[in-house]
């Protein structure tokens, strides 16, 4: 299976050492973090998170999210969704490797990480972060892994691997929930002692999850053969408009508890974020632009989602999931972690910007996770197109011999009993059931039997609902309208039967 | 075959070994016998009465943060954000929120305000600590163990005082003068005031309480003969954020 990994083109190739770039960037700036210290950050005594465990916290969102796809999928058999399934999967599982990636370039001493497996203490959350999240990490990949190899040999699920999806499917919520009272459990931070945290989490996570998918069922659609489908992508984007509509309610919920309540510990946290604070002549507002320009694009997608025209639309579903995606990295990622610190506990106000050596370890981190999913998904695409090549030889077979018999019954006339919708294809057979099941005499059976004219076919577009008569003009009209390669029409063009 | 040479090298090394292992095991025994104070039955508190602090002059309120400095190797570095401090001067309405008022009295108003662990009797930070590299002892001391933190700073973000601080950068090259029979840290590692815990072993008082020149008072609060219960009963005492049930053993006299 993995060879479908280094069989690629010329641009697959380009990506790939665009990202080796950034990574060896990110590289560079470690070993000279590693050894200077982390003083080469912008964290300090008074902030001692900063854009590291911002962009851990995103994550694990991100992560989570595969269990949308994959618990309609399996829970529901949601038939639509089991060919992204893979694809949710291999996000997360890159998702979850950006995780503990973030953590190891945060420690003092990454050296002593094995303290965790060696040493640990029951009491601290962070050990049940490290279970959860290895936990989860494997779960997908393996999963993924075995989904794929059965494809490839046209294999059925076995039930251990049943078992492990369904374990999976909780466990998506806990690596979330337990990131979340990882901050929620800390009752000197009030900026995040708040029993909403983990339900904040799970809302900003199936929004910015599933909208990072979408962008790259999108940008896989457009770039490689493989086509998952528009109608999973259309499932996936009304997630992420319920998820999002949920996430900015939460929201609203703690800023209306923090500012009409006005205790002064939660107050002044949400004050630095939003409108800034004055301390010994000086106003500090870093984060206010920071923290509306995330409210605000936040909003923004939010209403582009709710319209469904606007979400149906490809193209708008694909700007809309962006600007989701940089919002709620910007309010759960340093958003959440930093204004925790700020202002400190004994008063001085200090604030926290990344450095340049900082955020080139973070890209490096990025770059690496983004480097895991392309070689998984450009597995996971050579698989199933591979698989679907023999499925369609024997599909086009069968498709053949459907035709011949519809076009028989399409010659004679059809008579529909109205009172029980039964067809028949002559008058006579039709007045013997009116006879027989509904007590009408034959010489009125004109009554109940009607002839049909065959059906008229139509086609509709999926995406703006206007009807056409043949297929053509559809496809030419999602061509005109909707930018879809008339290659490609039969996803947007849907017969309708009348 | 057993040469001369052969010989000597075997019965050499061989004697070499036990002593060495014999120094050893003596060392170990020395670590593991009970200990003068019994760590199960004392309750290490502190007082700080800060009227009389703030009337010492400011040379030698400076003397009491100086001496931790000095003595625990804890260094002083450029640049402000990575700091490193064990005990320093913070104002009254920082440190106390809730018993701020704009009314308050000048004098009070203007306190100098000496900070420190508070080696809380439920501390959040040792609950956090994902490998136990700090934890509360029997004697009521929040101690750290440098060799075994990872490094990160979840406890920093459980204190809710901020009396940890982190080795940003490697400390050593910036300590004034090296305290040879204290430790020093490496970089990457969270560290605190620990109450001179070296200092109470031999039978001391904590650095900073000697040379308070009685403007802080230590002792056991399990024990209702100690100068420290015995201040306590007499006088109306303040400790940082009380509403949180952390529970400081730092005293403040007002």
């Amino acid at each position: 299976m993995i060879e479908y990994a280094i069989r690629g083109g010329k641009y697959y190739w380009s990506w790939i050492a665009f990202l080796a770039i950034i990574i060896a960037l990110g590289g560079i700036s470690y070993y000279y973090q590693y050894q200077n210290g982390l003083t080469v950050t912008g964290m300090s005594k008074e902030v001692s998170w900063g854009l590291y465990i911002g962009n851990f916290t995103f994550l694990v969102g991100v992560a989570a999210s595969a269990v949308m796809v994959v618990l309609p999928a399996y829970l529901y058999n949601y038939k639509k969704f089991k060919r992204v399934t893979t694809i949710g999967e291999f996000l997360g599982a890159s998702a979850v490797i950006m995780c503990i990636l973030f953590i190891l370039v945060d420690l003092g001493r990454p050296d002593r990480v094995l303290n965790l497996v060696l040493n640990p203490r029951p009491t601290s959350v962070m050990l049940y972060d490290f279970i959860v999240l290895s936990v989860y990490f494997l779960l997908n990949l393996v999963i993924a892994w075995t989904v794929l190899a059965y494809k490839e040999k046209n294999k059925g699920y076995t039930t251990w691997l049943k078992i492990l999806i369904f374990i999976a499917i909780p466990w998506a919520i806990s690596i979330h929930t337990v990131t979340a009272f990882l901050y929620g459990g800390l009752v000197g931070r009030p900026f995040w002692n708040t029993a909403l945290m983990a339900p904040r989490f799970l809302a900003g996570a199936f929004a910015s999850g599933p909208s990072l998918l979408i962008i790259s069922l999108l940008a896989i659609r457009r770039y490689t053969n493989f086509d998952p489908g528009y109608d999973a992508i259309k499932k996936i984007g009304d997630i992420v408009a319920f998820a999002m509509v949920t996430n900015l309610f939460m929201i609203g919920a703690e800023l209306f508890t923090v500012f009409y309540s006005a205790h002064p510990h939660h107050l002044e946290y949400f004050t630095y974020i939003l409108f800034g604070i004055k301390e010994g002549g000086w106003v500090y507002a870093r984060f206010v632009p920071w923290m509306w320009t995330s409210l605000i694009l936040g909003i923004a997608a939010a209403i582009m989602l709710i319209v469904p025209k606007v979400r149906n639309e490809p193209k708008y579903l694909a700007i809309a999931c962006g600007i989701v995606f940089i919002s709620i990295w910007m309010e759960k990622g340093i958003g959440l972690i930093v204004p925790g610190y700020i202002p400190s506990q004994w008063g001085p106000v200090v604030e926290y910007w990344p450095t340049i050596p900082e955020s080139l370890i973070a890209l490096g981190v990025w770059g690496v996770g983004i480097l895991v999913f392309t070689v998984l998904a450009k597995v996971a695409i050579g698989v199933t197109l591979e698989g679907e090549k023999i499925e369609e030889e024997v599909v086009e077979e069968e498709e053949v011999v459907e035709e011949v018999v519809e076009e028989v019954v399409e010659e004679g006339k059809e008579y529909r009993c109205e009172l029980c919708d039964a067809v028949f294809t002559n008058l006579d057979e039709c007045c013997e059931h009116a006879e027989k099941e509904h007590k009408i005499a034959k010489a009125s059976c004109d009554m109940a039997c009607v002839e049909v004219a065959p059906a008229e076919k139509q086609y509709k577009c999926e995406l703006c609902d206007a009807v056409f008569t043949n297929l053509d003009e559809c496809c030419e009209h999602a061509e005109k309208e909707h930018k879809i390669a008339k290659a490609s029409c039969d996803m947007v063009c849907a017969e309708v039967e009348e | 075959m057993i040469t001369r040479r052969r010989f000597l090298i075997v019965t050499g090394s061989a004697f070499a070994a036990i002593t060495l292992t014999a120094s050893q095991i003596e060392k170990v025994l020395a670590a593991f016998a009970a200990p003068a104070i019994d760590q199960q039955k004392v309750k290490w508190g502190m007082v700080i009465d800060l009227k009389k602090f703030n009337e010492l002059p400011p040379n030698k309120r400076k003397r009491v943060y100086d001496v931790c400095r000095d003595i625990h190797n804890i260094p002083v570095f450029p640049n402000a954000k990575d700091r490193v401090e064990w005990i320093w001067p913070a104002d009254f309405e920082h440190t106390f929120p809730s018993q701020f008022n704009q009314f308050l009295p000048e004098e009070i108003e203007s306190l100098e305000v000496p900070i420190l662990c508070n080696h809380c009797e439920n501390p959040p930070c040792t609950k956090v600590c994902p490998t136990g590299a700090t934890w509360k002892r029997g004697d009521g001391i929040v101690a750290m163990d440098y060799h075994r933190c990872i490094g990160c700073r979840y406890c920093m973000a459980a204190c809710p005082y901020g009396m940890r601080s982190f080795n940003w950068r490697d400390p050593r090259p910036f300590i004034k003068k090296i305290n040879t029979s204290y430790h020093t840290r490496t970089k990457g590692v969270v560290e605190k005031c620990t109450f001179c815990v070296e200092r109470l072993e031999k039978g001391m008082q904590p650095a900073c309480v000697e040379t308070s020149e009685g403007s802080f008072i230590f002792g056991d609060l399990n024990s209702l003969e100690s100068e420290i219960t015995k201040v306590l009963k007499e006088h109306y005492s303040i400790r940082r954020k009380p509403d949180l049930g952390t529970e400081p053993k730092l005293y403040y006299l007002i």
